[in-house]
């Protein structure tokens, strides 16, 4: 029952920690360097991760399809359907984990280094608005840099699954292209990688809540890591089902 | 507030973590242009009694004056307003470890003055000069040791020249050399500037050095105050302890 209530309490604290970002984002002082400092961090940074992932999954991906889509018979759809797996689903989700994993604990690790090395408290002391400089920068990065990695790692991984048919079947480029693209709408293409920015907030929301809050020492910093890839991680998937669930109310199946 | 009241005025602070008292209505206060050491051991209560001077922590009963302001019931830019007027000197040195010493004060000098580059740069200069360390610059915090760094954040902490200054543990963990470094330039901003300075130790060194008056805390009271001959002589037995 305590553990219950610790959850609860959390999950509001959370809810809070976020409802300050939204009151804090169009307030000034709008502190644009550290924004694209910040941008550069998550987005540049992180793209070598997301591309490596993205081709990896594309070769697997359509090592692993043809196989069984050759048992049915239907060999042919191997570019529809990796273009419609990748880019509804697998791409964005992927990328959001991998995120989770790099960003959520490096912006935990960082600003709860920050916190018990007093650094925090020195931007307050210092009248510097440590909330909008180190929290809101972040969350604004994230929620940019997410769908915008999406799509380097959607490109990516499509090569990398043309690149493979390519190699085992000698398949055309512009049968590729021609298939993969009618299979997708534009309304999926869009909705599956602005849910990234979701994901985005929600990893970066959980990493700077469990640095910004950290109490103790180094122990603490290190658990603080932990757990905001494992809340951000969830999140991610748990977001997932529900956007899944809206875009077939909006769009249909 | 009457004009006659000290620069900095506690009086009665209580402050609890749960069930934890660590402040049972600490009243200490500090006239301008003196400087104020509170000593005692570790786990007494003083830095948390620093933290309220600057608005960092709030007492759950009591006042908290500085400048004849209630700095425990300001928020937002007025609360920034009057911090702007104090400085503070962290145990650590806090200083922003991603930017270099340059960047450091540049940081704080940028948002808060209308000085162009170059008149900040020239600023910054003189301020890493003042602490002796000219050639810090372009260092980052981890190249400095502990004593430089504690240099570099007392330059930080008075760049924006407040009235007030803050000290936690300004000397923990320095050799005698740098103790008294750091405690001289403590003493020389006082003469240059009048700034009240108000230090948390347990440095006896350092408090022989800086001074002019010291309160003995023990379980979050103040149980002696007067000068420092005054504390070293008191009957209080946990005071003795304290002083040999």
């Amino acid at each position: 029952m305590q553990g219950f209530t610790r959850i609860l309490e959390e999950i509001g604290s959370i809810a809070t920690f976020s409802g300050k970002v939204f009151l804090q984002l169009f307030r000034r002082p709008f502190e644009g360097r550290e924004l694209i400092r910040q941008m550069d961090e998550t987005g540049t940074k992180s793209l070598v991760l997301v591309l490596v992932t993205g081709c990896s999954i594309g070769i697997v991906l359509s090592m692993q399809s043809r196989g069984t889509l050759a048992r049915f018979g239907a060999e042919a759809v191997l570019p529809s359907m990796l273009a419609l797996s990748i880019v509804k689903e697998i791409g964005p989700v992927i990328t959001s984990l991998v995120l989770a994993g790099r960003l959520g604990a490096g912006i935990a690790a960082e600003l709860g280094s920050m916190r018990v090395t007093e650094q925090i408290d020195a931007l307050e002391v210092s009248a510097l608005q440590p909330f909008k400089y180190l929290v809101i920068t972040r969350v604004l990065a994230c929620v940019v840099m997410f769908p915008l990695l999406t799509i380097a790692c959607d490109i990516v991984a499509l090569l990398g699954g043309y690149v493979e048919a390519l190699l085992s079947t000698g398949l055309d480029y512009r049968q590729f292209i021609e298939q993969a693209f009618s299979s997708l709408q534009l309304s999926d293409v869009l909705f599956s990688t602005a849910k990234t920015s979701v994901f985005g907030f929600l990893v970066s929301i959980v990493g700077c809540y469990s640095g910004y809050y950290v109490r103790g020492g180094t122990r603490e910093v290190g658990q603080a890591a932990m757990r905001a890839v494992v809340i951000g991680s969830l999140l991610v998937l748990l977001a997932d089902v529900f956007m899944v669930r809206l875009s077939l109310i909006l769009f249909g199946s | 507030m009457s004009e006659f009241q000290p620069e900095i005025l506690i009086k009665d602070v209580h402050k609890a973590f749960g069930e934890r008292k660590i402040l049972r209505g600490v009243s200490v206060s500090a006239e301008r242009g003196s400087t104020l050491a509170v000593m005692g051991g570790s786990g007494t209560g003083k830095s948390v009694l620093l933290k309220h001077m600057i608005g960092l922590m709030a007492p759950d009963s009591g006042e908290v004056w500085i400048q004849g302001k209630r700095i425990d019931q300001l928020r937002g830019s007025k609360l920034d307003k009057l911090r702007l007027r104090i400085g503070y000197l962290f145990q650590g040195g806090a200083l922003f470890d991603s930017m270099t010493v340059e960047e450091n004060l540049d940081f704080v000098l940028g948002r808060h003055t209308a000085l162009t580059a170059p008149e900040r740069t020239e600023q910054i200069h003189e301020a890493i000069a003042w602490v002796d360390l000219p050639h810090a610059a372009p260092q980052y915090p981890a190249e400095l040791s502990g004593g430089q760094r504690k240099r570099i954040a007392l330059a930080r902490a008075v760049i924006l020249r407040p009235d007030i200054l803050l000290c936690d543990e300004p000397t923990t963990g320095l050799d005698p050399v740098s103790v008294r470094n750091v405690s001289n330039l403590i003493m020389r901003l006082k003469a240059e500037r009048g700034i009240t300075t108000v230090a948390i130790t347990h440095d006896l060194l350092c408090a022989e050095i800086i001074a002019d008056h010291a309160a003995f805390i023990f379980d979050g009271k103040i149980l002696a105050k007067g000068t420092l001959q005054e504390l070293r002589s008191s009957e209080n037995p946990q005071s003795q302890e304290f002083f040999g």
